[in-house]
């Protein structure tokens, strides 16, 4: 049997820690929005006699189908686009030297440098000239600007790794940049781009303040805001049953996304491209 | 019919020149191999011809037609990287396409294509697979293959042997010159560091070499075929590139000029070469070169201590110490018995000798050693 130092012990103390610094809450969650009535207020983790009243009541006072549907159309929405500008703008910041390079990396990082609420009165005017007030548009359109400095930065270091070979033997092909790109290098880029999109989902489906902003009408409404307004029966109570029930069902599509791509993530694609 | 010619190719990264001024002409269905020490820009002017870098002077015309400003795909040459360069998430088959189907070539001129290359170069089990399963030699075949499905007019190799190991290397130089035989009307470009797959896989040889006193500068140090720069190299660097082991040099001045040579003299010694005097006269610093495989063992006049022997099952490289140069002489022997610190004679045959003058430039070998050493 391995012995047992104290370096692998304190390893496993941290990772407990950790581990349960991250799992409690969510266990805490599942097991309230299973619990009824006064069972909430009780101290144990899991209640007695599990119901799923509250995931009823949940989308029966309130179309909160609707919302998520809201919600994945502009997180989606937003993940696609900022891939597909940030690929483009990848190839051209990693690929091809031009002068200012350095500045345009720089001036992209620093876009996420500023505050959501520093730039959201900016932000509020540019789309109600664009006409997209109390649209979805609104959303994905204002979500690249935190999406999009992330994946361009990570898809750009993994843009210069590319063999330049790879680039050159396309060159001989008569290949196109565009066939360049998303022929040959997106298929060499999937965990980047797994990684990458992954994370700008999250951030899409967790934004809170510009969804509250630039929407109004409950049928433009995404699931954070949806949550802050689940409300009930009197302004005195709130519906701890119901809130919890919908943090359940907005974790399990992070959860299960996380799932599926980490096969993507893990496994490397370049592998065969040049000796070794 | 000239294939590809360059007039005046110079390129330069930055302020520093690479390569300056080379004119060069290949043939139709000529093996051309550019070698030279390490960084002297042979694949640099490879990519050149490729058009995948740019000359700062000079045109390319393939065919007699400019194609400065055209395009790699445009130019009807195809390259075979040293790194293979395979598309790694495309089958076999997928790779040997790819270029074709962006000439918007027919589906079956493609089919036709790339199963006759794969049968040439025994991929058809493998057809299936991406590179990540194939071996070195494999993934190899499949770059040649790619070219191949092209039908180029040139094919340009950058070093493509150098990642394979020394078996798989000799058997896939075979198979490259029968490749070129097989595509008599194509030429070839090849790059190699590797004077073994120069002198076997050549029709003419290009040496680059850096400049004299100039180390960035590049230039063409001799163009020959293979026994040409082995029987006369034009100058000292040509001569002791090629050969292995290298060529030995003495240094001496020229003691009087013969009807049939030159007379050196070597410290005490004297040494006829059989090559024609130029402009030498009496007293002229000259410097001698013999291949270690020319030095006669056993006989004449000249005496040199044994200082090392190398072995090497057929034959045995001695090192002989001698009054004549500072550094021993290598010679090769056939015999295996040579003891170290025995005293052996040795001849150095006027007719093997080359003769450099001051400026390291070779003397023409008179004609009858021509006949002699070929």
């Amino acid at each position: 049997m391995k012995k047992l130092t104290l370096g692998t012990l304190l390893y496993y103390v941290l990772v407990s820690i950790v581990l349960v610094a991250c799992l409690f809450p969510f266990l805490y969650t599942i097991g309230s929005s299973l619990k009824r009535g006064n069972e909430l207020f009780a101290t144990s983790l899991w209640p007695a006699h599990p119901s799923l009243s509250n995931y009823a009541t949940l989308f029966h006072d309130q179309p909160f189908g609707a919302y998520l549907l809201n919600s994945v159309l502009v997180s989606g929405g937003a993940v696609v686009l900022s891939l597909l500008v940030s690929v483009l703008a990848a190839y051209a910041l990693g690929r091809v030297s031009f002068r200012g390079r350095g500045v345009l990396m720089m001036c992209i990082l620093g876009v996420s440098m500023f505050p959501q609420v520093a730039i959201l009165s900016g932000l509020f005017e540019l789309v109600r000239w664009l006409g997209l007030y109390d649209r979805l548009g609104a959303l994905v359109l204002t979500d690249l600007i935190f999406t999009l400095p992330f994946t361009i930065w990570v898809l750009v270091t993994f843009m210069r790794e590319l063999p330049k070979e790879l680039e050159e033997a396309a060159l001989m092909d008569g290949v196109g940049v565009f066939t360049l790109i998303f022929r040959i290098f997106m298929p060499l880029l999937l965990p980047a781009l797994a990684a990458t999109s992954l994370l700008a989902f999250i951030g899409a489906w967790n934004e809170f303040l510009f969804a509250l902003t630039f929407t109004i009408s409950p049928e433009q409404r995404t699931v954070p805001v949806a949550m802050s307004m689940i409300a009930g029966a009197s302004s005195f109570e709130l519906p701890w049953g119901t809130i919890m029930a919908a943090s359940v069902i907005v974790t399990v599509p992070l959860i299960l996304l996380v799932l599926a791509c980490q096969r993507q993530i893990v496994s490397g694609l370049t592998a065969g491209a040049v000796k070794g | 019919m000239c294939a590809i010619q360059l007039s005046g190719i110079q390129k330069g990264f930055g302020s520093t020149s690479v390569l300056s001024g080379v004119d060069l002409s290949i043939e139709q269905g000529e093996f051309c191999v550019f070698i030279g020490p390490s960084g002297c820009g042979k694949s640099t002017l490879l990519r050149i011809i490729a058009g995948l870098e740019d000359p700062s002077e000079g045109d390319i015309r393939i065919d007699g037609v400019r194609v400065n400003h055209l395009e790699p795909a445009k130019r009807d040459v195809a390259m075979v990287f040293q790194s293979y360069a395979l598309y790694p998430h495309m089958t076999v088959k997928q790779n040997l396409e790819f270029g074709l189907k962006h000439q918007k070539l027919l589906t079956a001129e493609i089919d036709k294509r790339v199963a006759a290359a794969a049968e040439t170069l025994h991929l058809t089990p493998l057809l299936e697979r991406k590179p990540g399963a194939l071996s070195g030699g494999q993934r190899q075949r499949v770059a040649i293959g790619r070219a191949i499905v092209r039908k180029p007019k040139v094919f340009l190799f950058d070093e493509p042997l150098s990642n394979l190991d020394a078996t798989l290397r000799v058997k896939t130089r075979v198979e490259i010159a029968k490749l070129h035989r097989a595509l008599n009307t194509t030429s070839m470009i090849y790059v190699t560091h590797d004077q073994v797959e120069a002198m076997t896989l050549a029709d003419k040889i290009v040496l680059l070499r850096p400049l004299a006193g100039q180390e960035h500068m590049v230039s063409i140090a001799q163009v020959g075929t293979p026994l040409e720069l082995y029987h006369h190299p034009a100058n000292r660097f040509v001569a002791s590139f090629i050969g292995s082991p290298s060529m030995n040099f003495i240094a001496g001045e020229v003691a009087a000029l013969a009807s049939d040579g030159i007379v050196t003299a070597v410290a005490e010694h004297q040494i006829n070469a059989a090559v024609a005097p130029g402009a030498l006269k009496a007293g002229d610093k000259v410097t001698l070169g013999i291949r270690p495989e020319h030095i006669e063992l056993g006989s004449g006049s000249l005496t040199g201590n044994v200082a090392h022997v190398e072995y090497l099952g057929e034959h045995a490289y001695v090192y002989l110490e001698t009054e004549l140069s500072r550094q021993p002489l290598v010679a090769k022997s056939a015999h295996q018995d040579i003891e170290i610190g025995s005293l052996l004679r040795f001849n150095l045959p006027a007719t093997s000798l080359h003769l450099f003058d001051g400026n390291d430039v070779a003397l023409p070998r008179l004609l009858g050693s021509v006949r002699q050493a070929a």
